[in-house]
């Protein structure tokens, strides 16, 4: 079962810039699906192209189709969206700073009934126990790892059907994208999010996840079981950063990568 | 010394009208970054809108406020919709000659319908002064305080725990995060000038209780700009310390200037030679935003 599907998705920018140039993919229910890519694939693109929030940016899909369960999305208001399950968590986590932790997560909860909040509240605190020892504390005063942690809770606050994370791991310490990863994971699992994962860091996201898209230049160029992915020769290469024979890469290896570049391309 | 005191009770109860109409100007700045230049012109209109329901229609005084109140929810509402909304996405200075251009345009409309004359509403609270620590205050102030007051505990009340207060809030801080929490950016620029007309009305209508209203009344929205930086432009707070500072400060400083040093009129400029002292030493004002810096 699908829960999410993208067909041929092209999205402009300024009306100019063509960023997705036909891109497909696909997110099973309940599962983990990585996507994965260099900056400035589109990754971003893409997560703001599903949960409408291209809009501010001067963006627009010009072509292709969004579906969240058979049903078309693309071009629906952001916070239309929002009130059918899709919840993205934007990169650098844009966390409302001046706002407290506990109003964040109410901020979370906007389309939500509001006999949900507090059961709701204390579900995230469940999860990231850090965050109720500073409920009252203003959000911004918080390091990077708890602000993810916000980001995430607050995005669980909406009872997403389909939540998008868009680099949850960036800039934080590796002993912490690990605890945020496996939080993830128990996300997905206890409360069945399916959950469309961005990511630079690809063993991490491929750890989890249970399938994979990779992206270059607006399109998908290679997809597959995640565990398939983390042993193909050419991922390990160019995003596990591990030779074919295991050995260091010199600098004219900087040429193949860009040969084997433009073959995926 | 009581000359002074009555002065400073005076400059309480005008400062608490600023106040409102600093509220409405902040509101507005906070969730559209928009420097409102008809905010003194919101004021002006609704205290016309109150005078044509009591004096020229008679209804009773208190059903006047009330449709006072519906009416100026609507004129937000269709301000925001016909004259705020096409200029999304236009640089910010388009944004704000519209404003004055709109000030204009309702101050030229309140001449239209009333003249220039200056109008006077009915009495509705007692004049006879009731005696507070010696000292005579009107009825009239003592309710327009308490109602000021009472708005900006409502407003504090309404930002901190409701809802949309905290969306607005969040808006103020950062749209597009705002609107991936499925909150409509377009509702809340609505909502916001709702707010700002509604409160600048009732600013309005005390004034009209207090001194009678003319089509200059607008110009107290100049005297609102001293008012909010002080405070800090984005704070609510500060609309409410700053709107009274400035009405007492107006007050004295006239006095002071007409019993030391033989002048008068200080009361037109005390609080613009202010403003500008606040802008250099002070410039983000006394409550204003600074942003959090992680170290």
């Amino acid at each position: 079962m699908e829960l999410l599907k993208v067909e041929n998705l092209e999205v402009v920018y300024n009306d100019v810039v063509l960023v997705l140039k036909g891109l497909s993919l696909s997110a099973g229910q309940g599962r983990i699906t990585a996507l994965l890519g260099a900056n400035g694939a589109g990754k971003s693109t893409t997560l703001k192209a599903i949960s409408g929030l291209l809009e501010g940016e001067d963006g627009e899909i010009t072509d292709g189709r969004v579906l969240l369960d058979g049903e078309p999305v693309q071009g629906l208001a952001p916070e239309k969206i929002v009130r059918r399950g899709v919840f993205q968590v934007m990169e650098g986590r844009r966390i409302f700073q001046d706002l407290s932790v506990e109003e964040n997560l109410r901020c979370g909860a906007f389309t939500r009934p509001s006999r949900e909040i507090a059961p709701g509240i204390e579900a995230v605190y469940g999860y990231f126990p850090r965050l109720k020892e500073r409920r009252r504390q203003l959000a911004g005063y918080m390091s990077g790892g708890e602000q993810q942690m916000l980001a995430i809770g607050r995005a669980l606050m909406a009872k997403p059907r389909l939540l998008l994370l868009d680099e949850p791991s960036l800039g934080l310490a590796p002993l912490l994208v690990e605890e945020i990863f496996e939080i993830v994971k128990k996300i997905n699992q206890s409360a069945g999010v399916t959950i469309l994962l961005v990511e630079q860091n690809a063993r991490a996201a491929l750890a989890i996840a249970e399938h994979g898209f990779i992206m270059e230049n607006g399109r998908i160029v290679m997809d597959g079981p995640a565990r398939e992915l983390l042993s193909n020769p050419d991922v390990q290469e160019f995003y596990l950063g591990i030779g074919g024979s295991g050995e260091k890469r010199s600098y004219r290896e900087v040429k193949h990568y860009r040969r084997r570049k433009r073959w995926l391309g | 010394m009581a000359y002074y005191l009555q002065l400073i009770i005076g400059g309480l109860v005008v400062g608490s009208i600023y106040s409102l109409v600093a509220l409405g100007f902040v509101i507005i700045y906070k969730a559209t970054k928009v420097v409102n230049f008809a905010q003194g012109e919101l004021v002006m209109v609704g205290a016309y809108a109150c005078f044509a329901l009591t004096v020229q229609m008679q209804l009773p005084f208190l059903l006047a406020f009330l449709c006072t109140l519906v009416f100026s929810v609507i004129l937000g509402l269709a301000l925001e919709r016909l004259v705020l909304r096409p200029m999304i996405g236009e640089p910010i200075i388009s944004v704000i000659m519209v404003t004055i251009g709109l000030s204009s345009v309702l101050k030229s409309l309140v001449q239209l319908f009333w003249g220039t004359d200056i109008r006077v509403y009915p009495q509705v609270l007692p004049s006879e002064p009731v005696v507070i620590a010696g000292l005579p205050v009107a009825p009239v102030y003592i309710a327009a305080f308490a109602l000021a007051l009472t708005l900006f505990v409502i407003f504090t009340l309404f930002f901190k725990y409701s809802r949309l207060g905290i969306a607005m809030r969040a808006t103020a801080y950062d749209q597009q995060a705002a609107q991936s929490m499925g909150v409509s950016i377009k509702n809340i620029f609505a909502l916001s000038w709702c707010i700002a007309t509604m409160v600048s009305s009732i600013g309005g209508i005390i004034l009209g209780n207090i001194n009678g209203i003319n089509s200059q009344l607008g110009v107290l929205g100049l005297k609102v700009f001293p008012a909010v930086i002080l405070g800090g432009l984005d704070s609510l707070l500060g609309a409410a310390v700053g709107g009274l500072f400035i009405g007492v400060l107006e007050n004295v400083c006239d006095a002071g200037a007409k019993d030391l040093l033989g002048l008068s009129g200080f009361k037109e400029v005390a609080a613009f030679v202010f403003l500008v002292l606040i802008l250099m030493v002070r410039p983000y004002g006394l409550f204003g935003t600074h942003e959090i810096e992680r170290v």
